[in-house]
């Protein structure tokens, strides 16, 4: 069984991302970026099944510039066997996205497709179910466990209320939620000889598919802040402040 | 011009009911001025196709029965609405779990770049919706014929229940066929839902232990009538089960009051609660992030300041 797993390279999740002074966009210049945490995890459940002997080769693919070059190898010192770089020069979306790497599942024909649940950038969590509509295949979202079991994949869904499981024929997509695996620690050594891996770049246009924005971006803003109250000394105090509001029954 | 709402059927210990959220769903649909459709699909829907049809505003609701949607899958309800789809401008529903599984799926059937989660629907398929976990707002245009979106359900109020809509029952496509459904958990509370909660309770990480989380915020929950919530931090030491995550990852509420407790006020979980009426935060350390978002900000020992203010109640 060969997996392929997509992997975005986004602003790290400690950083509060500051927004340029015009308005038009948020400012990411110089910002320490990594890769996305739901896609480590998605890293994490392939390279377990292939360490299980269930999965014989797990390629890992992002798009954007060269720059991505860094993920990539971050997957590879975590043990993937294969890094393709697929080079699309505009900050694309998420459909755009799902077709190119259609394209990619075409090319390199996997069994079982791992993707992160959502990005911590844009947080739109739509890549996964957009690929599976795309190949027309079953789709197993924010997977906190799975399993294969002959041409299945049992899933486990974390849904609101409770969890769901699930069985896809494969081939199939599933996106990873956090609490399917914790990813592995990249140990030194391994990030060197990661640096020696051959990364394969494809030129994203070779593919002809038309990936221009089709939600354009007027302006970015400050949410409205929440402002801070005051500080209660006790219990009694805490009470008293929250039985004076209106609606509100204690 | 017409809206199509994806209405999500809620199962509550052993019956079947139309999720509240559809109230703000429709209420996000007034904004195009234009006649409003629902769609329930099920196994046993016509009750709640009755209760739907009066949700004001609402012009028909489309109800389908089969049994492959006894539990409906995402490619079920996806190539269900893709068949009706060449009716409607708009496709929308509220951002839960539910709809962000089955409208991606849709959207790209249909060749739309969908827009999640929007906070504020403006003129000519504008939206302003929240990116890097609420931290910054984005406007966006989208130049897409039809629109496929979720909406952010707090930020639009509930329609009220005058309403007497056509009921219309249809056929379903044929079963996908590769996906199959296996079996739920529903965890077992008498609480109220998270989402739906006047009142929510929520602990973090300082609690420590799985048997605190319980003994701490358990008496306290039950006597305000409120749901209980935790941290990611909290989920992921094994404190509290998954499905009460609030925040960016998990669920985002709004409720008239949020107490939290032991909670450190990490962005990813100011972003799941910071729309609530009043936040209080009971905490140990002065310095923590959560005081600055809350209204009433307690610094004492979790040990004995909840034990004695669910005494004082």
């Amino acid at each position: 069984m060969k997996i392929l797993v997509a992997v975005k390279r986004v602003v790290d999740y400690n950083i509060k991302v500051r927004i340029k002074t015009d308005g038009s966009d948020v400012d990411i210049e110089g910002v320490k970026m990594g890769i996305n945490p739901f896609d480590e995890n998605a890293i994490e459940e392939a390279l377990r099944l292939k360490e299980s002997g269930l999965a014989t080769e797990v390629v890992v693919v992002s798009i954007g510039s060269s720059a991505n070059q860094d993920v990539l190898r971050h997957a590879l010192a975590m043990g993937a066997d294969h890094a393709i770089l697929l080079e699309a020069a505009i900050a694309i979306q998420p459909l755009a996205a799902a077709k190119l790497l259609k394209a990619m599942v075409q090319r390199e024909q996997p069994d079982l497709i791992i993707l992160g649940k959502q990005t911590i950038d844009d947080d739109t969590g739509q890549l996964g179910q957009m690929l599976a509509a795309l190949l027309d295949y079953p789709q197993g979202t924010f997977a906190s466990a799975l399993q294969i079991e002959g041409n299945e994949c049992l899933v486990t869904r974390e849904v609101d209320g409770g969890t769901e499981t699930i069985a896809l024929s494969l081939p199939a997509v599933v996106t990873a939620d956090l609490r399917l695996n914790n990813p592995r620690f990249v140990k030194l050594p391994n990030l060197m000889m990661a640096r020696k891996k051959i990364i394969e770049t494809i030129d994203g246009s070779d593919f002809s598919i038309n990936i221009e924005s089709r939600l354009n971006l007027l302006k970015v803003s400050e949410p409205p802040a929440r402002k801070a109250g005051i500080k209660v000394a006790s219990v009694e105090e805490l009470l008293s402040k929250l039985r004076a509001h209106e609606g509100i029954l204690l | 011009m017409t809206t199509l709402i994806l209405a999500e059927i809620l199962n509550d210990h052993d019956s079947q009911q139309l999720s509240p959220s559809a109230l703000q769903a429709v209420a996000a649909a007034q904004f195009w001025n234009s006649p409003i459709h629902l769609l329930i699909a099920g196994n046993n829907t016509a009750s709640i196709a009755q209760k739907a049809a009066s949700i004001s505003g609402v012009e028909r609701v489309i109800h389908t029965n089969s049994d492959h949607f006894s539990h409906p899958i995402a490619e079920d309800l996806a190539n269900l609405i893709v068949s009706i789809s060449h009716d409607y401008e708009v496709i929308l529903a509220t951002h839960s779990s539910f709809s962000r599984n089955v409208l991606p799926r849709v959207a790209a059937l249909l060749d739309v770049e969908m827009i999640s989660d929007v906070l504020e629907i403006k003129a000519d398929n504008t939206y302003v919706r929240a990116v890097y976990a609420g931290n910054v707002l984005t406007t966006i245009q989208s130049v897409d014929a039809l629109q496929v979106l979720t909406i952010h359900a707090s930020s639009f109020t509930a329609q009220s229940l005058e309403g007497d809509a056509e009921i219309v029952s249809i056929a379903s496509p044929a079963a996908f066929g590769k996906t199959r459904w296996i079996s739920e958990v529903r965890s077992q509370s008498d609480r109220p839902a998270l989402s739906a909660a006047r009142v929510i309770v929520s602990g973090g990480r300082s609690l420590a232990s799985a048997e605190n989380f319980q003994q701490l915020l358990s008496p306290l929950a039950d006597k305000l009538g409120a749901a209980l919530g935790a941290t990611r931090a909290a989920v992921d030491a094994g404190f509290a089960p998954n499905e009460i995550q609030v925040g960016q990852t998990g669920i985002v509420v709004a409720p008239e009051l949020y107490i939290a407790v032991g909670v450190s006020g990490a962005v990813q979980h100011i972003y799941g609660m910071k729309e609530s009426r009043i936040v209080v935060a009971i905490n140990q350390d002065p310095d923590a992030p959560i005081f600055q978002v809350a209204d009433y900000g307690l610094v004492a020992d979790l040990f004995e300041a909840i034990p004695a203010l669910t005494a004082a109640l």
